[in-house]
């Protein structure tokens, strides 16, 4: 008598748990991506820039634990701080002062480094562009599925980016290499950190879809170091990148966390400055974009019912005869993803300049040399 | 005022020329004294707090203080500094082999250069003649880093107890630099004899350049360019505040972040720190806080005149190398500093000029220095010199348009014939006689040393002194004797040409002096401009002889040695006046040959000239 509830219980059970099933396959197909890259920069030299050598190794720590492979991470440092003559601690990069956390360790693989971090080089990897003799670990072989981290740090300004003090990567530059890197189906995702002053102004002319960006601090803000160690002689890391690192400590590769906890690391009161983020252009809702998404490098499981079958043999295709109307049809490209009609963005307001000071010259001159000429006396007659 | 509607006839245009040149000649004198003041008002106020700037560090690679000094024997270094002392009386002068030793005892590579010199008359201040000495330095090489960049620490091997400390200090720091593995550059420990003849041969044998005639064997170890210098000068075991000296040879100063420098690690060790041995007083808007910043920069500013190098670090500043000299002051204060401190000073501010990529250059290079932690540039102390300058191109331009004016019409309306332009003559040869009367200051006071020694009962540098002086004098007695020369009378616009080519021939002088040496130009200028402006040969022949020689250079000289020694708190009487002032013109003669000092041929072949043709223009018939 009992057995007919428990077998009721025991269907139900099966039942949910299958529902349970296509749930967690519902939410492994939510995010779309199949391989995870990163590419981290940093951009500044000299040894008073320890801090940002360390910013982009911390990160590369958290990446790789997360899962990430080196063969999937482009990192380009342009100063070796590890063997500087400066360094009292040589083949050391601490970002914890005390010299708590050594982010170079023993297996540390930099890819660009030195002179080689460029923008030039730097512009090529994102879009793909490098010669052929360029070995693979040197360049992004990403795919449409591929979700893409991108993490910059040095020094900034209202715009630009500084690369080893001798030229600059302006934030248009950077939205035309995203937005080729669409068009080309470089990447499925992309998550755009920087951590330099006046951070914000370099999403600001993103316009290709799927971008979310993160930033250390607004246009007009100064974002600040931390960690000064008295024994190193230098500040050994940046306030936003430091507790980055606090919180990606935390992430593991199963961890469900997502873009809204990202979103609320360092606020105005740890970091000083006021960390900003972009995500009008992400299409999906970034409550629902997991942090391993992006840092981590999660396998995704396809669960198929159809059967696949191989018995046939291929056939070949017949050729049709040519038609001669077809002859003038000219081919274009399908709009595959109506980015306009997606995203609205507002017309950007142009500030209205005063007259240039030249023309206000010029025309200063002009009246001068009429008056001088005709006399004084005339200009009762303008006034 | 003239009625509009004339328009823009000839004759009005004529007008209103006349009157322009009416009110130019009018307002002439009142325009020029109104500048003078204004120029001698705005100096004065440079001191003043509010128009100066804090100091602070420009160099992005120095930054701050950050940094962890560790140095921890003091003591050992002072019983270094001991036995240096005990080693030192018992040579009779430069222990070089027990240095060398010690140096390399303490893992340095040690060499030595011995040079020699005899200098052109002897030095009474420091009693020599002929120089022969050793220079011993070592070099600790940077452990992981290429040879191309040094910075070097030198202390001077004095006669007597002075400065043993800081040579014990120098061996304490090698000893615990050369256990330490971040230097990036060499640093070279030097320890000269001699001081300055010593560094001067020193450095021109480290650089391969022979500019002052000196005997040096060249240098077997070298470190790179090198980069900066400090050193330094330490005659006690405990010190109770530290001076740091900037001004060197021409009155050429090292890059201020140097100063930012050591004046940064001083707030942060809390060592009491002077420039020109004044303490800093926060009271600005009192009058005794206002008097002792103008004290201080009124130091600096005779000080950098003078164009001698007041420390060792003074011949580095020609090479382009940044360097200071820092003292170590005992006075009667309470809290008193020990060796150890100073050793972390020196520690903190070698750690932080490590790091630097490339030369000091990001901060000022001609300022002036009221106090430690302000500093005025040369973009507003130059104004003072300019409002000076402007009164002699006021002059020229009164001069000038005199010259142009249509001759006054006699009463029966014929013009004056004589009124016709000057013979070149009569310009030039005042001319070349002023300046082979400069000529003859300059080169006979050495020639003829040997004569006068035999004919007078004096000794060699009082030889050349008196001959100096007995030379300028004389050259007072020339307008006399030149119009003997000259045939028949000077005109009235003879004397106004002369004053015109003058008046110019001094401005371009007095700027382009105070360009590189604006302490140096601005004083001459505040007693050559007046004589410039009001010197005719209508005003009262005796009162402006007399204020004419008052402000000649060589009182200005003298009115500055008794100043300096007013502001220095050591006034002296008359009779010691008097033998400093013999003794400073002996040791700016000395500077000259012997490291290449321009204030002595400048007085004496340019300006002295200048001053002559005034003296000219006065006796002018």
């Amino acid at each position: 008598m009992k057995l007919l509830p428990l077998l009721v219980l025991f269907t139900t059970l099966l039942k949910t748990h299958c529902v349970n099933i296509e749930e967690n396959a519902g939410q492994f197909f939510s995010s779309g991506h199949t391989n995870n890259w990163a590419v981290l920069v940093c951009t500044s030299r000299f040894w008073f820039n320890y801090r940002h050598v360390a910013n982009t190794l911390s990160v590369y720590r958290s990446v790789k634990r997360l899962g990430i492979p080196d063969s999937h991470i482009v990192l380009m440092l342009a100063d070796d701080m590890a063997c500087n003559h400066r360094n009292p601690k040589p083949a050391t990069v601490f970002s914890h002062k005390n010299m708590e956390l050594n982010v170079y360790g023993d297996d540390v693989e930099v890819d660009y480094r030195g002179y080689e971090v460029t923008v030039e080089n730097f512009l090529r990897v994102l879009t793909g562009r490098l010669p052929p003799s360029t070995p693979r670990s040197k360049r992004l072989l990403s795919d449409d599925r591929s979700n893409i981290l991108i993490y910059l740090t040095g020094h900034g300004g209202n715009g630009f980016l500084k690369f080893q003090d001798s030229e600059e990567i302006s934030n248009v530059e950077l939205a035309d290499a995203f937005e080729q890197m669409w068009q080309k189906r470089r990447y499925n995702e992309l998550l755009f950190i920087i951590d330099t002053c006046q951070g914000a102004s370099m999403y600001e002319r993103f316009y290709s879809p799927n971008l979310m960006a993160l930033a250390s601090s607004q246009v007009g803000e100064d974002s600040l170091s931390h960690q000064p160690d008295l024994a190193i002689g230098v500040h050994l890391m940046d306030r936003y990148t430091f507790y980055l690192l606090e919180f990606l400590e935390d992430i593991h590769p199963a961890s469900k966390t997502n873009m809204n906890d990202l979103f609320k690391v360092c606020p105005k009161s740890q970091c000083v400055s006021t960390p900003g983020h972009r995500t009008d252009l992400f299409l999906r809702d970034p409550a629902s974009v997991l942090i391993t998404d992006f840092f981590g490098s999660v396998r995704k499981v396809e669960i198929t019912r159809e059967a696949v079958n191989l018995s046939d043999p291929i056939e070949q295709e017949q050729e049709s005869p040519m038609n001669d109307d077809e002859h003038g049809k000219v081919f274009s490209y399908a709009d595959q993803l109506p980015v306009s009609e997606i995203i609205h963005q507002k017309p950007k307001q142009k500030d209205w300049h005063p007259p240039d000071g030249f023309i206000l010259g010029l025309w200063t001159l002009i009246l001068l040399v009429f008056f001088r000429t005709y006399g004084v006396k005339h200009l009762k007659h303008i006034f | 005022m003239k009625p509009r509607d004339e328009g823009s006839s000839l004759s009005g245009l004529l007008r209103y020329r006349g009157q322009q040149d009416g009110l130019l000649t009018r307002l002439n004198a009142p325009i020029c004294a109104v500048c003078y003041f204004a120029g001698v008002a705005w100096f004065m106020g440079l001191a003043f707090e509010p128009f100066t700037l804090r100091t602070y560090m420009s160099e992005n690679a120095m930054g701050s203080t950050m940094v962890e000094e560790r140095f921890p024997s003091g003591e050992r270094a002072l019983a270094t500094g001991r036995e240096f002392a005990a080693h030192k009386k018992r040579v009779g002068g430069m222990p070089v082999d027990w240095l060398v030793k010690t140096m390399q005892a303490r893992g340095l590579e040690v060499f030595t250069q011995s040079f020699s010199r005899t200098l052109p008359f002897p030095d009474e201040n420091k009693e020599r003649f002929m120089v022969k000495g050793t220079n011993v330095y070592g070099i600790l090489r940077a452990p992981r880093a290429p040879r191309t960049e040094a910075l070097v620490l030198s202390a001077p091997c004095s006669p007597g107890d002075n400065n043993n400390q800081a040579v014990g200090l120098l061996l304490g720091l090698a000893h615990y630099f050369r256990n330490q593995i971040f230097w990036a550059k060499d640093i070279i420990f030097l320890v000269n004899e001699h001081d300055l003849i010593g560094m001067q041969a020193w450095l021109e044998g480290y650089h391969h350049t022979n500019t002052t005639g000196m005997d040096w064997s060249p240098l077997q170890g070298r470190g790179g360019s090198i980069q900066a210098a400090l050193s330094l000068e330490l005659s006690s075991d405990v010190i109770t505040s530290l001076d740091i000296v900037l001004e060197g040879l021409n009155g050429q100063l090292p890059n201020l972040d140097l100063a930012n420098l050591f004046y940064a690690f001083c707030q942060k060790i809390g060592v009491l720190c002077t420039i020109q041995g004044k303490l800093q007083r926060s009271d600005w808007d009192s009058v005794s806080g206002y008097s002792q910043a103008v004290q201080t920069m009124m130091l600096m500013v005779l000080k950098q005149a003078s164009g001698r190098p007041w420390g060792d670090h003074g011949l580095f500043l020609r090479y382009h190398i940044e360097a200071a000299t820092i003292t170590g002051i005992n006075s009667f204060r309470q809290y008193k500093t020990d060796t150890t401190t100073i050793g972390r000073l020196l520690e903190g501010m070698y750690r932080k000029l490590n790091n630097l990529l490339e030369r000091l250059h990001q901060s000022y290079f001609f300022y002036l220095m009221p106090s430690l932690s302000h500093f005025v540039s040369i973009g507003y102390y130059m104004p003072a010199f300019g409002l000076l300058a402007v009164i002699l191109l006021l002059r020229a331009l009164d001069l000038w348009v005199q010259l142009s004016a249509p001759p006054p019409r006699t009463e029966d309306g014929i013009v004056d014939v004589e009124q016709s332009s000057p013979g070149l003559l009569s310009v030039l040869t005042p001319l070349v006689i002023s300046h082979l009367t400069g000529a003859a200051l300059y080169m006979l006071p050495i020639r003829f040393q040997d004569m006068a020694v035999e004919h007078f009962p004096v000794s060699e540098t009082e030889a050349v002194v008196l001959t100096a002086i007995a030379v300028y004098t004389a050259g007072l007695a020339l307008p006399h004797n030149t119009h003997r020369l000259l045939s028949g009378e000077g005109t009235e616009q003879g004397w106004r040409v002369l004053k015109l080519v003058a008046v110019l021939y001094l401005a371009v002088l007095l700027g382009c002096t105070a360009l590189i040496n604006f302490s140096l130009g601005f004083i001459l200028a505040l007693s050559l401009v007046p004589v410039a402006a009001f010197v005719t040969p209508h005003v009262p022949k005796v009162l402006s002889a007399f204020v004419l020689v008052i402000l000649s250079p060589a009182c200005t000289l003298l009115f500055s040695v008794f100043f300096f020694q007013e502001l220095q708190e050591m006034p002296v009487s008359f009779q010691d006046g008097w033998l400093l002032y013999l003794s400073v013109i002996s040791q700016g003669i000395l500077d000259h040959s012997l490291y290449g000092s321009l204030v002595y041929p400048l007085i004496a072949l340019l300006i002295y000239p200048c001053w002559l043709l005034f003296w000219n223009i006065l006796f002018w018939k």
